[in-house]
């Protein structure tokens, strides 16, 4: 398996959305068992050349995600595996009953793979942007939550996905990330990655975050704050000692994510810290407890200040304890 | 609000064009083909039909229109402005930061709106409920909603049809965009909706199936009296992308970016028309 594991570097530089395109045709070839399902949006996310190659192995609900999740774990039971593709927004709110009583409560082995998260879906606003999704999903035992980071993250991801005995819940975005891997890495479901060294503080980010977060790093060098930058993908599960003498090294802490700051991955840091007694200043970023307004996406990102300049920003008021 | 069917038939030519313009002017592209479906129907509602004031958007005794398909925004902003409810130059912003006008409906940004929609198949029970409260205190007002074929796919869709049967919500009328398209294609192919009159009449709805490119009969079937206490069900058979050759009768009409070309020839054919 750790063949499988192992990234390629034709994922780099795709969108998180287009490198799940491409090794879902893959997977499919080595496993006939891989069905994918849609709900009138297969396009968006990225299915289409799995359609081409396998149309027998395809079904579109139409536009009724609930009856999407119900079947995806009907299917389970005719020894299939299913990847229930459709916008974070949905699969986490309209579908949600359907993933945790039919799904994760079953602990069938549907794959759930969700585009267009956060605030990625700019112009089309609140009813599109998904900021609860991964407390939602959190929330439901036995659920595995990963939100990579880029294409190449993806494609490993969702290789892991496969193996993995359980339901999984996949938050990809719509836009192009920002390159974070430009080689092949170890990708391992739960691993923390730190992909930039600091000691003046510790940035823990995930999805499309991480890449602006890098670029926060570098804007933060210029005035010389040594920030270190951690890729938390999997957000659940997560293992708290896989965090602890990292988080002791630093003195101040930030979460970043396009989430709710209430219950996304700044929650699962802070219950980390609180319950290992860490004396860390610590501040989750991220949407505060809003609904967010529409507008194209890198506007977006600058008006709440998850672009590099709005981190950077906020990383250095929190420094200066304004 | 009384106006002539010559009028009437003006005012649904510039809510086509404002669809036109500001899809021509929108850089990423919109959701054109089910906008340009609702140009009569919403001139039909907003100057004939529907008991609205622009000056008192919150009047207690207004019929309440709900746009369950929020991605029709296009042309309910451009028939809401042409009404009076905000500046005809708001348009012009559309889709771009913070804007009064979106993709989707922003009940906090667009004044005058009954509610924010966008996610397909909730409007149909938030319509229910109106009608219900309206029911309760007798009032005279109605309830009119839009919804869309895709709609019908969704299962909270049919628990609102159910339920406005069953309550017999004759202050309830629902147009049906059936533009016999969502997406990925044709409805037909993807999930089949036929035959949906039946499926109506079994639900207890008072069905009525017209043209809906046809304002005397669009206005003909708002008038009509439903029998039994039953909500009405006006089937517009509409044609997706409707006024923009390239893309009419076409999915590839859903979310589309204009040329300038094609902009240009389909406001010239509306000019003549
Ligand atoms: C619950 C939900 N699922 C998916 C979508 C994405 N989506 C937007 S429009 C659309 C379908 C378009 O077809 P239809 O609803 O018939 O609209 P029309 O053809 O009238 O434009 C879909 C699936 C959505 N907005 N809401």
């Amino acid at each position: 398996m750790k063949e499988n594991n192992q990234i390629q570097s034709r994922f780099v530089g795709l969108s998180s959305r287009e490198a799940f395109g491409k090794v879902i045709v893959e997977l499919g070839e080595q496993n006939e068992n891989i069905v994918a399902l849609s709900a009138d949006l297969a396009d968006s996310v990225k299915l289409n050349d799995f359609i081409k190659k396998f149309p027998d192995r395809f079904i579109n609900f139409g536009v009724a995600e609930q009856n999407m999740m119900g079947a995806a774990a009907g299917l389970t039971l005719a020894g299939k595996i299913p990847f229930a593709c459709t916008y974070a927004v949905f699969s986490s709110m309209r579908a949600c009953e359907q993933v945790r009583t039919d799904i994760a409560y079953n602990g069938l082995p549907v794959k759930i793979v969700s585009t267009h998260s956060g605030i990625s879906f700019g112009v089309a606003g609140a009813t599109h942007q998904a900021i609860e999704d991964i407390g939602i999903y959190r929330s439901m035992a036995g659920m595995t939550v990963i939100s990579p980071a880029d294409g190449v993250e993806t494609a490993a991801v969702i290789r892991a996905a496969v193996d993995l005995d359980g339901p999984v819940y996949v938050r990809l975005s719509r836009v192009k990330e920002k390159t974070v891997y430009n080689q092949d890495f170890d990708y391992a479901i739960g691993k923390p990655d730190l992909v930039r060294s600091g000691s003046d503080v510790l940035l823990i980010a995930t999805g499309a975050q991480v890449g602006e977060t890098l670029d926060a790093a570098e804007l933060l060098a210029e005035q010389s704050v040594a920030a270190g930058v951690l890729n938390v993908s999997t957000i659940k599960p997560i293992n708290p000692s896989d965090f602890v003498d990292l988080l002791t090294d630093f003195p101040v802490v930030l979460t970043i994510e396009q989430h709710n700051v209430i219950n996304g991955l700044g929650s699962a840091i802070a219950e980390i810290i609180a319950e290992n007694n860490l004396n860390i200043r610590f501040k989750r970023h991220g949407l505060y407890d809003i609904f967010t307004t529409s507008g194209p996406y890198q506007e977006l990102l600058a008006y709440y200040q998850l672009d590099p300049k709005g981190i950077h920003d906020t990383v250095i008021r929190f420094l200066d304890g304004i | 609000m009384n106006t002539s069917l010559e009028e009437l038939k003006k005012i649904s030519k510039l809510i086509r064009e404002d669809i036109i313009v500001t899809g021509r002017d929108c850089e990423v592209g919109v959701h054109l083909g089910g906008n340009l479906t609702l140009a009569e129907i919403m001139a039909v509602l907003f100057f004939s039909v529907a008991n609205v004031d622009p000056e008192n958007p919150d009047w207690e005794a207004r019929d309440r229109i709900i746009l369950s398909k929020g991605h029709g925004n296009l042309a309910l902003s451009s028939a809401m402005a042409r009404r009076g409810f905000f500046p005809l130059e708001e348009l012009q912003h559309f889709d771009t930061f913070n804007s009064m006008l979106s993709m989707h409906i922003d009940k906090h940004r667009m004044p005058g709106v009954e509610i924010s929609s966008g996610s397909l198949g909730h409007g149909l029970s938030i319509a229910v409920g109106a009608a219900l409260g309206g029911k309760m205190d007798a009032a005279g007002w109605n309830v009119y909603c839009i919804i869309s074929d895709g709609e019908l796919n969704e299962g909270s869709t049919w628990e609102a049809i159910l339920s406005a049967g069953h309550f017999k919500l004759d202050n309830l009328t629902v147009i049906l965009d059936r533009n016999m398209f969502t997406i990925e294609g044709a409805t037909e192919d993807n999930l089949s909706l036929e035959p949906l009159g039946d499926k109506f009449r079994a639900f207890k709805w008072h069905l009525i199936e017209v043209d809906g490119h046809d304002l005397e009969a669009l206005l003909n079937a708002f008038e009509e009296n439903t029998p039994d206490g039953k909500p009405k069900m006006i089937i517009a058979n509409t044609i997706k992308g409707r006024g923009l050759p390239s893309v009419e009768g076409k999915a590839s009409s859903h979310f589309y970016r204009i040329s300038k070309e094609d902009a240009e020839e389909a406001l010239a054919m509306l000019k003549s028309s």
